[in-house]
């Protein structure tokens, strides 16, 4: 973005246009006129492309809605020695994600105007994609006071939520949810009960036993989520947990689903393409949040993408530098980088055969989108032209001396995926093309 | 002096609204209307509490409902006896009953109490001889205040049923706000409670009101706009973020105030936060605002209290 001059009109043709918002998977074409979707159809300008228009050939490849990823710290302000939103923004266009959502743990932590329209700012200016910001749940992450929900949202932000922090006490989630309902605002959790889990780097398990590090259980996830459900029963709120991972956990949400509240659940890729194993002999690339566990929670997790229990996948993407990882397990800095990985890493499901490909596509677009009101995440007239060309089934290996996020700690280093994007486009404009792999 | 039929209000103390009779309602509005009048004279005294004892006991901080009830007293010829709590043994560490006693046993005639406890009133006529009038308990009943609102109200629209009044602002710690809700629902208003949901009561609907989120909506054609003060300590974020946010989607200005009927009148119990619950435009409008006239009406109903409650005590004077 941060160009002034207003985008043309593009057709892109030749394409298997796929909208999870309408379950809509044909063959046509897509016009695009300046910032928005102009038209789509199969037969599109198949009597001739109007003037001045670029024709850009999809190949027969997949269009559709660019992703949104709903939960990434971009470090800016205050670490940019470990991401910027120019280098989460270049990351994320070749990850085919067209809107990131930043969380406000940054230094300042985002929980005033000014702060928000800071980030709006900035991302314009510096970055290709669109970054909108998730403002603070209570005033410096500091889980007492609640922030002013009605003015950030006029501001621009997305959501209200504390991050990697989780809202312990009952009686501020209790009124956040409840003074939310105003401003129809989300309140995104960190369903971590932290008294429960404060020592804790790894699930709590034989694997912990044996490696003597203190564990994190289960419960702590599932009380949290269940507490919460109580709390959304008695205020009406609307409620997101940011990353389940345990089949306790997401037990607890689909019973609430079931109770028709309004509560909806996110995942990382890391919770349901790898487990507890991997850490290995302490490797600290593999200590994540929510931590890896089991081989059972990690196909309920799988299972709860595929029966919607699960509404949003997201990247989790947490950069951190070397230093903050190359330290004894216990003491290394919790987080895995994912912006480039999310979609390769998600299309897994579909390959096993576990989900299919609109579903999936539905909780990195339409789903998010819904959830945080963006009209964005549909193939729709007059809709953003936020849109990816991808290969689902192009083979590469990620290598983490390639990834254009400044920090490169991923334990996904190595491993063969399929799935690549080939075109990404952010309201009209490419921002990113990939030639065909040799 | 020839002997009048004086209209009657069957109780010793008046401890909320909560359960008076539309009747007994009017009954007490009627007969502030008297001294409304008398209080416009030059001489605005007279002698049916002569010999009375009437002692103010605030537990709480109050300017004008102590001076209110003192003045009313005063008028009507009682002797008037104010006590605080820092002038108190309650500082001593007396409990309210002991204090309650004590009082007693000097024979007072009425005694008006605020305190910060609910049911403190309740608790107090229980133990002693007088009459009691519950001059703000906790979160729980205000009556005089809800009389004089209905009052000001009245004399203004000529009548309480049919009009709808919104109350707005800190219903949930507001005691002006339930005696209000159960005065204006038995006299046949309907009531709009609009506030954001931190400061309402989890059961507020169940009270024969209508609540609303959006101060607009709220608004939207009603004959009065009651607005509730909203305590300091209130607005540091754990009722609502800031006062800021408060004042920008639920202070009364004259841009929220259009959306009620063009002759709304403005109401508030007082003390005013200007710049947090209401606009100094507003507050300061004559046309509008009824503030003002809320304090005068004020002295009028509780004399008309303390005349008609202590009707009800032992040895009336035959004259």
């Amino acid at each position: 973005m941060g160009k002034i001059d207003k985008p043309g009109r593009t057709l892109y043709h030749n394409a298997r246009l796929l909208d999870p918002a309408t379950g809509l998977d044909i063959k046509g074409a897509l016009l695009t006129d300046g910032e928005v979707i102009a038209d789509i159809g199969p037969r599109l300008c198949s009597n001739g492309v109007p003037p001045d228009t670029d024709v850009v050939d999809c190949e027969g490849l997949c269009l559709s809605p660019g992703l949104i990823d709903m939960h990434v710290w971009v470090r800016e302000p205050g670490a940019e020695h470990q991401e910027t939103m120019a280098t989460a923004g270049r990351a994320a266009a070749a990850g085919g994600i067209t809107t990131i959502i930043a969380m406000p743990n940054t230094d300042p932590v985002i929980d005033q105007v000014a702060l928000v329209d800071f980030v709006l700012r900035c991302a314009r200016e510096t970055s290709s994609v669109r970054i909108l910001p998730m403002a603070a749940a209570t005033k410096g992450l500091r889980g007492a006071e609640m922030t002013e929900f009605g003015l950030l949202s006029e501001a621009g932000a997305v959501a209200f939520t504390d991050g990697d922090k989780a809202i312990s006490n009952a009686q501020v989630m209790r009124r956040a949810l409840s003074y939310a309902t105003t401003f129809d605002a989300l309140i995104v959790q960190c369903c971590e009960e932290p008294d429960l889990s404060r020592d804790g780097v790894m699930n709590e398990g034989e694997i912990a036993l044996r490696l003597g590090l203190a564990g994190v259980s289960p419960m702590a996830e599932t009380i949290m989520v269940e507490r919460d459900l109580r709390l959304v029963e008695l205020t009406g709120g609307r409620w997101h947990a940011a990353h389940l991972s345990t089949a306790s956990a997401l037990a607890a949400l689909r019973d609430g689903k079931d109770r028709r509240l309004n509560v909806t659940g996110g995942v990382a890729p890391h919770s349901f393409a790898l487990n507890e194993t991997s850490i290995g002999e302490y490797r600290t690339f593999a200590k994540t949040r929510p931590v890896l566990r089991s081989e059972t929670d990690r196909q309920s997790v799988v299972a709860a993408i595929a029966d919607g229990t699960i509404d949003v996948i997201s990247s989790a993407h947490c950069p951190q530098d070397p230093e903050s990882k190359r330290l004894p397990f216990a003491q290394a800095a919790f987080g895995i980088i994912g912006l480039e990985t999310l979609l390769p890493l998600a299309l897994e499901l579909v390959h096993n055969g576990q989900v299919p490909l609109l579903k999936l596509l539905a909780t990195m677009t339409c789903n998010p989108a819904k959830l945080l009101r963006l009209d964005s995440g549909r193939l729709a007239k007059g809709a953003p032209a936020d849109l990816i060309v991808f290969d689902p089934d192009a083979p590469w290996v990620i290598d983490e001396k390639k990834m254009r996020s400044k920090s490169k700690n991923t334990p996904f280093d190595r491993r063969p995926v399929q799935g690549h994007v080939r075109r990404t486009i952010v309201a009209g404009r490419s921002v990113f093309e990939r030639r065909r792999e040799t | 002096m020839t002997a009048v039929a004086l209209p009657t209000y069957p109780h010793r103390h008046l401890l909320g609204i909560e359960g008076l009779k539309p009747d007994e309602i009017t009954v007490l509005l009627d007969r502030s209307e008297a001294y409304v009048e008398q209080n416009r004279q030059i001489d605005k005294k007279q002698n049916v509490l002569r010999g009375r004892t009437l002692i103010n006991l605030f537990f709480e901080n109050s300017t004008r409902t102590r001076t209110s009830f003192e003045l009313a007293g005063k008028r009507l010829g009682a002797d008037v006896i104010n006590m605080s709590e820092s002038g108190t043994s309650v500082k001593k560490g007396e409990t309210l009953i002991d204090t309650a006693m004590t009082l007693n046993a000097m024979r007072p005639d009425v005694l008006v109490i605020r305190h910060s406890a609910s049911g403190a009133a309740e608790l107090l006529s229980q133990k002693v001889d007088c009459s009691v009038i519950n001059a703000g308990d906790g979160s729980h009943e205000h009556p005089t205040q809800a009389l004089l609102d209905a009052l000001t109200i009245r004399r203004r629209r000529g009548r309480l049923a049919g009009l709808v009044v919104a109350i707005c602002g800190d219903v949930l710690h507001s005691r002006v706000a339930r005696s209000n809700i159960h005065l204006l629902t038995a006299m046949g208003a309907r009531v709009r409670l609009v506030a954001p949901p931190t400061l309402l009561p989890a059961s507020a609907a169940e009270m024969g009101v209508e609540i609303h989120h959006d101060m607009r909506k709220g608004l939207k054609d009603v004959d009065i706009v009651m607005m509730l003060r909203l305590q300091l300590e209130r607005m540091q974020g754990s009722f609502v973020p800031s006062v800021r946010e408060y004042f920008h989607f639920y202070g009364l200005d004259a841009e929220k105030l259009a959306f009620a009927k063009p002759d709304a009148l403005v109401m508030h119990p007082g003390p005013m936060n200007r710049g947090v619950e209401i606009d100094t435009e507003v507050a300061d409008d004559i046309h509008r605002s009824a503030i003002r006239e809320q304090v005068e009406m004020g002295v009028a109903v509780r004399m008309a209290c303390l005349e008609l409650l202590t009707r009800h005590l032992p040895n009336i004077r035959t004259t």
